[in-house]
């Protein structure tokens, strides 16, 4: 089940309110996406609790109707 | 624990390194899980595979006992990593091999 992109992008927004999102479609199918995602308040913690954090952003949707999402975060510069 | 949880346990602590994948390393079902192993077979580590696809109840069971809703997972000492996206970027960070020599995990 495709997911439009925009939508990604404000649920990432909404969970994670000082995050930039920057969403590609890989493929072009709106089912395989890559999400780059750069928070202040990822600051400190380990890359795992950081992209757990984008996952519960997407409240259990990951897996689900979003099948493949190339995740990658990072602190701002 | 749940009995599901308690059988990844075991899983994960039996051996130095596991991949909980979609197929096989010879023959994986999925283009992350597939990456995952290219990564791990790079390092020339030994490693096990779990192909949850065999295995509905680890399936499900496995995206519980590491709150992370997606395969491939690695597991380096019974400690959850993370998925192929990490391991690629802890991959190329140089920060995979470190863990892996922190961990005295010696190669295959």
């Amino acid at each position: 089940m495709p997911m439009p992109a925009g939508e990604i992008e404000s649920l990432i927004r909404e969970g994670i309110p000082d995050a930039r999102v920057e969403i590609i479609d890989l493929a072009g199918d709106g089912d395989h996406y890559e999400a780059r995602v750069v928070a202040e308040s990822f600051r400190g913690q380990p890359r795992v609790k950081q992209h757990q954090r984008v996952y519960q952003a997407l409240g259990g949707r990951m897996g689900n109707e979003l099948h493949a999402l190339k995740l990658s975060t990072a602190v701002p510069e | 624990m749940t009995d599901v949880s308690t059988r990844i346990d075991e899983i994960v602590k039996k051996s130095d390194i596991v991949l909980f994948m979609k197929g096989t390393a010879l023959f994986p079902q999925c283009g992350f899980s597939s990456r995952a192993v290219a990564i791990l077979d790079h390092l020339g580590v030994a490693f096990e595979t779990v192909d949850v696809l065999q295995d509905p109840e680890i399936r499900n069971g496995i995206k519980d006992y590491s709150d992370w809703p997606t395969i491939p997972q690695l597991y380096v000492k019974g400690e959850f990593v993370g998925g192929s996206d990490i391991m690629m970027e802890m991959f190329e960070a140089g920060e995979l091999q470190q863990l892996l020599t922190e961990k005295q995990v010696a190669k295959a």
